[in-house]
């Protein structure tokens, strides 16, 4: 019975968004205030119907009802009841429920906080945002729902979760994932809004980037978390792995870091507005590719649950129109797209679209990589594979002239500059830069790698340039402590961003050059050195869990003698879904990781162990997350504050954009 | 030249150069990271088209581990191995830790670098995910002979010690 409340609650928001995609949309074109009015309770309405379904979707899974097909195949009665909970995202149709609960979410959230907007323009956002969840609606009542029941003939228990999944990564990764992704649906619908009316103004910009800035946020921390799970989940000790998967997530953020920088553009200095729309749209759909390549079954991997066609060929179709549809709305109206601002060569405007088309040449770079394989075996050519080499011969490459830009970025004026403004500070920052990463590089590690030098350059030469930047800006009116204190929210935010950037480069430049990894027998009571570390294999104990058989090993870790850390890697047999599970012990510091997985058990008594020493590699996480805090900052600036008084707002907003 | 239209022809010499060299260094660097998948079948006799891999060339191979074909080293983690899908085996030379869900009758897809006309030194072995998965290109080869496997029992023993 409740499995079909939350049926019923699907099909209500289903026909609540039809409504919200027509009435409002229609009334705008007309000029009907009363239709207008329609969008934001139509809104919560589907917001509200979406909640409720998703409710009821975990009471089935907390109270163990497997006459719910969706139930029985992802859970199971000896699952702790967290795990439970989260088993609700943990396969494809669940976690579609879930992508669509986010998408009402920040469709909710767009409603609520656009009291300053007219009502024209959100009536006609909330359209958009309507539409796209028609589609999803669509596909999960039709192809993919999960309230199916099992009736009559139920099993008594479930099939159980996914070992891999089961980790407390999950439970928080793919919210925060879907969070971006679909919060680009917000920038997507700003654009579509304004293509319909042909209006495109920087107010238009103002309005959309918090919204940018916040899914771009979220994507950062999903993408992270991604990674930090791979890296102690899977057991390699790998942290990117260039899969297609990782790949889907990260195109949509490379599209997404772009159109940020180039709505700050389209706000201050009225110029790339067409640029912007094509980011915004490119942007969303990204994501929705990146959703068909995962959930379509044309890509084989932990995250492609079901590979059922219908399926595959609902989001391609969505897809198509979805893009084809925006195109050719960006192709009627682009043309009357028309940029004020002039700018010369050497310009911040010219700086930023610089390192947008670096940021886009690294987009076609995953997009090809990703892409080639799957047409290459569609036109018959065989299947193919492509190696990491390839992402990251050119990532590096592409990342020289992106660091370099980065750096003098903000040190130079909009409109026109001149290069000698800023010759000084680049010769200080190069004399500082040049030995600081030699001198590193030299005295710190045991071989002058030339990949890292170039790195640590490129990160310090960042981190240096805005060093100097924020100098300069303090001391321009004040002295250095008060200017300071003086300075912006979204200033601060842009320093958190670069050098957030910065600190991740330097962990993956660190960490890709000089990590260690020795897979080697060990029998117990053996020890082997690596880097300077005693791994001392003391022994092995039993621990089951709740649902699996497990035991552990334990690794005393000395160093000259004295004693480190002990370490207890695990390795699990999960009965009910019949797989073997690694779970790596892992002793995490500032300047490095000591990392131990267990392998396969040898014969007499020995074992195949992994024994990891991975400098830095926590830098890359934490820079990530030193980017997202960047997000915050840039959103609680108070010039995004909305407020009723928009008309007197426009035009103070317009001035502090000149101050800024 | 005027100097709005100098300023346009530099713009548009800048992105050519920058295009173009962006998509040399990919197809650069995209010959230099394209493996070609084989089946065992096709590595021995050739794809349909009569091409066969040269030694020293890397490739994929994708395929069942043969039963009782996996040996070790017993000084070191090196592992031979034969993988065949419906006609001849070839063998696999490895140094390192198999997946977790390796397992001899298994579906695996190895990368590597084929050392002579049968053998191929890996560097990579990728086994299934859990129970439902098998590497799409030997579920294709192999449709007819595939049988589900499950843990032997040493396997079982290992997990409860």
């Amino acid at each position: 019975m409740i499995a079909e409340l939350g049926h019923f609650s699907l099909i209500v928001a289903l026909g609540l968004s039809i409504l919200a995609s027509i009435y409002p949309l229609y009334g705008a074109s007309v000029g009907n205030q009363s239709m207008m009015r329609m969008a934001r309770p139509l809104t919560f309405g589907v917001f509200g119907m979406l909640l409720l379904s998703f409710i009821v979707l975990c009471w089935a899974f907390y109270t163990n009802d497997f006459t719910v097909t969706y139930v029985a195949s992802n859970s199971n009665s000896l699952l702790p009841w967290y795990y439970r909970i989260t088993a609700v995202w943990g396969a494809h149709e669940g976690s579609l429920l879930l992508w669509v609960l986010i998408q009402a979410t920040w469709a909710a959230a767009v409603a609520m906080f656009s009291r300053g907007m007219p009502l024209e323009s959100v009536s006609r956002v909330l359209a958009v945002m309507g539409m796209i969840s028609v589609g999803f609606l669509l596909f999960i009542i039709v192809t993919s729902n999960p309230f199916l029941r099992t009736l009559p003939f139920f099993p008594v228990d479930g099939r159980d979760l996914n070992p891999l999944l089961q980790d407390p990564g999950l439970i928080i990764h793919p919210p925060m994932l879907y969070m971006g992704y679909v919060g680009f649906s917000v920038a997507f619908a700003f654009a579509i809004a304004s293509l319909m009316t042909g209006r495109l103004d920087t107010a238009w910009a103002r309005w959309s980037r918090p919204w940018t800035i916040a899914a771009w946020s979220f994507l950062t921390l999903g993408i992270a978390l991604g990674s930090w799970w791979a890296y102690y989940e899977l057991g390699w000790g790998g942290w990117w792995f260039w899969d297609p998967v990782e790949n889907a997530s990260f195109m949509p953020w490379l599209a997404g870091t772009a159109l940020m920088h180039s709505l700050s553009v389209t706000e201050k200095r009225g110029t790339f507005k067409a640029w912007t729309v094509l980011l915004a749209i490119s942007a969303f759909s990204l994501s929705l590719l990146g959703t068909f390549l995962v959930r379509s079954g044309v890509l084989v991997s932990v995250h492609a649950f079901a590979s059922d066609p219908a399926r595959g060929m609902f989001i391609l179709g969505f897809l198509v129109v979805v893009i084809g549809g925006s195109l050719l709305l960006y192709a009627l109206r682009g043309g009357q797209i028309r940029a004020r601002g002039n700018y010369s060569l050497f310009s911040r405007e010219n700086l930023l679209l610089a390192n947008n088309l670096l940021l886009v040449a690294g987009l076609l770079v995953v997009l090809i990589g990703t892409l080639l394989p799957l047409i290459h075996k569609q036109i018959g050519l065989g299947s193919v594979s492509i190696g990491v080499p390839f992402f990251n011969t050119l990532f590096t490459w592409l990342m020289i002239p992106f660091a370099f830009i980065l750096g003098i970025g903000p040190m130079v004026r909009w409109k026109r500059d001149n290069i000698s403004n800023i010759t000084k500070p680049m010769i200080i920052s190069a004399a500082i830069t040049l030995p600081f990463s030699f001198l590193a590089i030299m005295l710190f590690t045991d071989s002058m790698e030339p990949m890292a030098i170039l790195g640590l350059v490129m990160a310090v030469w960042i981190v240096v340039m805005h060093g100097f930047e924020l100098y300069q800006r303090a001391t321009h009116r004040h002295t250095f402590m008060k200017g300071l204190g003086k300075l912006g929210r979204s200033h601060w935010a842009m320093m958190l961003g670069h050098i957030g950037l910065a600190v991740s480069v330097i962990g993956m430049t660190l960490v890709s050059n000089y990590d260690i990894e020795r897979d080697v027998r060990l029998a117990p009571g053996e020890t082997i050195q690596v880097q300077g570390y005693d791994f001392n294999f003391a022994g092995l104990r039993d621990a089951d869990g709740p649902n699996y058989d497990g035991y552990i090993a334990d690794f005393n870790i000395t160093r000259n003698g004295k004693h480190e850390t002990t370490l207890h890697a695990e390795k699990r047999f999960y009965t009910t879904a019949g797989s073997m599970m690694t779970e790596a012990a892992i002793d995490s510091g500032v300047t490095r990781d000591l990392y131990v997985a267990m392998g396969e058990r040898l014969d007499d008594g020995a074992w195949a162990v992994r024994i990891y020493f991975k400098p830095f590699v926590n830098w890359i996480w934490f820079g990530s997350v030193l980017m997202a805090l960047g997000g915050v900052m840039a959103i609680s600036d108070k010039r995004y504050r909305f407020r009723k008084k928009a008309k007197v707002g426009n035009a103070k907003a317009a001035k502090q954009a000149e101050v800024n | 030249m005027n100097p709005r239209r100098k300023k346009r022809l530099t713009l548009v010499l800048a992105l050519v150069l920058g295009l173009g060299a962006t998509i040399g260094l990919m197809l650069y660097a995209l010959n230099q990271n394209m493996d070609l998948f084989y089946t065992p079948t096709e590595l021995v006799q050739g794809k349909p088209d009569g091409t066969k891999p040269e030694v020293g060339q890397r490739l994929r191979i994708g395929g069942m581990v043969v039963v009782g074909s996996v040996q070790r080293d017993p000084q070191s983690l090196i592992v031979r191995f034969d993988v065949a899908d419906v006609g001849p085996a070839v063998t696999i030379k490895y140094d390192g830790i198999l997946p977790d869900l390796f397992r001899e009758g298994q579906g695996i897809v190895a990368q590597g670098v084929l050392i002579d006309a049968t053998t191929i030194e890996a560097h990579e072995v990728l086994a299934k995910h859990d129970e439902e998965y098998m590497p799409p290109e030997v579920a294709e080869a192999m449709k007819k002979t595939h049988e589900p496997l499950q843990y032997s029992e040493e396997q079982m023993q290992g997990s409860v010690q």
